[in-house]
């Protein structure tokens, strides 16, 4: 048991998080991470998602990596990341149809993700099960985060309510002879743009080993 | 054809794949450094969206759809396969690019040389699956609409790789606070230019 969650192991867990997370230094995976952040729910859906898809493309292209031969691994790489697409769209549309309304498309283009083929390129074609499993939760939870915030952010200010209730009371807006108005520009699709541009701002000026060089 | 050029003008700059979808933003943002290499890659995004757009419409309707296979007879009226279409368009996005590539490589080596990496690269690019997944969502006529409609696409892709590869290479010349340097200017720049791309909006043809 100790050796399953030696330090080593709780790196591959925590550095995605921050100092290697797959959006805002990696660049993997910004496709769909900014599409269905207008609001907390679908970015919620979506996040867990990607966190079963890429946990378990994970463990199994680990499993099956001495038997894969190098020239066609990335078509089985594919049919593997889409199986588990299609099994995650046919159980988000058994028991969340509304949230899986939403999402359209994107839950298909999780197949296409970045991170997860990232991943499995680097990774999982080089590591036992285990680390995988971590590596793919560490990842997906750093992806996660990112989208779980700015949909907090762009919810909150774009319609000022957070999982479909309401945070700013009826009586602070204009409408109602209050001083507060939504900021439609928020739910907009360039808006998420800018959040991620802000939060990549903070993260780094935070850590100043991740500034990139003026080249 | 009035509608074919709706459908070809309102795909490139009011749904444009990167401004609206942020589709394909995985290259975009990779290999935006240079005007250049930004150029190639848009070029070759073109080309395989022409390509495969079309071609998956027909695989959705001939094949795919609910009641799609009523051509093989009446025993197939009613079977439904639009469980399978994530993993067909992959499959033939995936073996359309490896046709593609292999094309260019035959009759112009000079552009496969200056493509390198990037060809085999667009098989995983969100915009290309992207544009067939909305294509069967958006449930297209016939195959002239759906080939303008990926055709559009494609060059809505391409002149957003280019406008920010064009601005990028400015941007090397500014004074950026450092935190935002290279990854975080990009994205706001990006906002910007799709804050423009939105003045396009309810333009009716």
């Amino acid at each position: 048991m100790a050796e399953l969650f030696s330090k080593k192991n709780l790196k591959l867990l925590s550095n995605p998080l921050n100092s290697s997370n797959p959006i805002t230094v990696q660049v993997l995976g910004i496709c769909s991470a900014l599409a269905v952040t207008a609001q907390l729910k679908p970015a919620v859906v979506m996040s867990l998602s990607v966190v079963a898809v890429l946990a378990l493309a994970n463990v199994i292209i680990s499993l099956l990596r001495n038997t894969i031969p190098n020239r066609i691994r990335i078509i089985v790489q594919l049919v593997v990341i889409a199986a588990l697409v299609i099994l995650v769209d046919q159980v988000l549309r058994a028991f969340v149809y509304d949230a899986s309304k939403q999402l359209s498309v994107f839950v298909g283009l999780i197949i296409t993700n970045c991170i997860i083929m990232g991943r499995l390129e680097a990774f999982a074609l080089g590591n036992k099960p285990w680390p995988s499993f971590l590596d793919g939760l560490g990842n997906a939870a750093g992806y996660a985060w990112v989208l779980i915030v700015v949909g907090f952010f762009r919810e909150l200010f774009g319609s000022g309510t957070l999982w479909g209730y309401q945070i700013i009371p009826d009586s602070w807006y204009i409408a109602n002879g209050g001083f507060y108005e939504n900021n439609g520009m928020m739910i907009l699709p360039p808006m998420a743009l800018v959040t991620v541009g802000v939060i990549i701002w903070v993260q780094r000026s935070k850590n100043p080993e991740l500034v990139e060089e003026n080249k | 054809m009035e509608n074919l050029i709706n459908i070809f003008i309102k795909s490139i700059f009011i749904d444009n794949m990167v401004f609206a979808y942020f589709l394909g933003m995985c290259s975009y943002l990779a290999v935006s450094k240079s005007v250049k290499t930004a150029t190639g890659l848009g070029v070759a995004v073109i080309f395989v969206m022409l390509i495969t757009v079309p071609v998956d419409y027909l695989l959705e309707n001939y094949v795919l759809k609910e009641g799609a296979l009523s051509w093989l007879g009446a025993d197939f009226a009613d079977v439904d396969l639009s469980f399978l279409s994530f993993i067909m368009f992959i499959a033939v996005i995936a073996s359309m690019v490896q046709l593609v590539e292999m094309i260019v490589e035959k009759f112009a080596p000079v552009l496969y040389t200056q493509l390198g990496i990037f060809l085999p690269l667009i098989a995983v690019n969100c915009a290309i699956l992207g544009g067939s997944l909305f294509m069967q969502q958006k449930a297209f006529n016939n195959i002239a609409e759906a080939t303008s409609y990926g055709l559009g696409s494609g060059i809505g892709w391409f002149l957003a790789i280019v406008g920010i590869a064009a601005i990028r290479e400015k941007v090397q010349y500014s004074q950026v606070p450092a935190p935002l340097r290279g990854l975080g200017i990009t994205f706001i720049i990006t906002g910007l230019m799709g804050l423009a791309f939105m003045g396009f909006m309810g333009i009716k043809l």
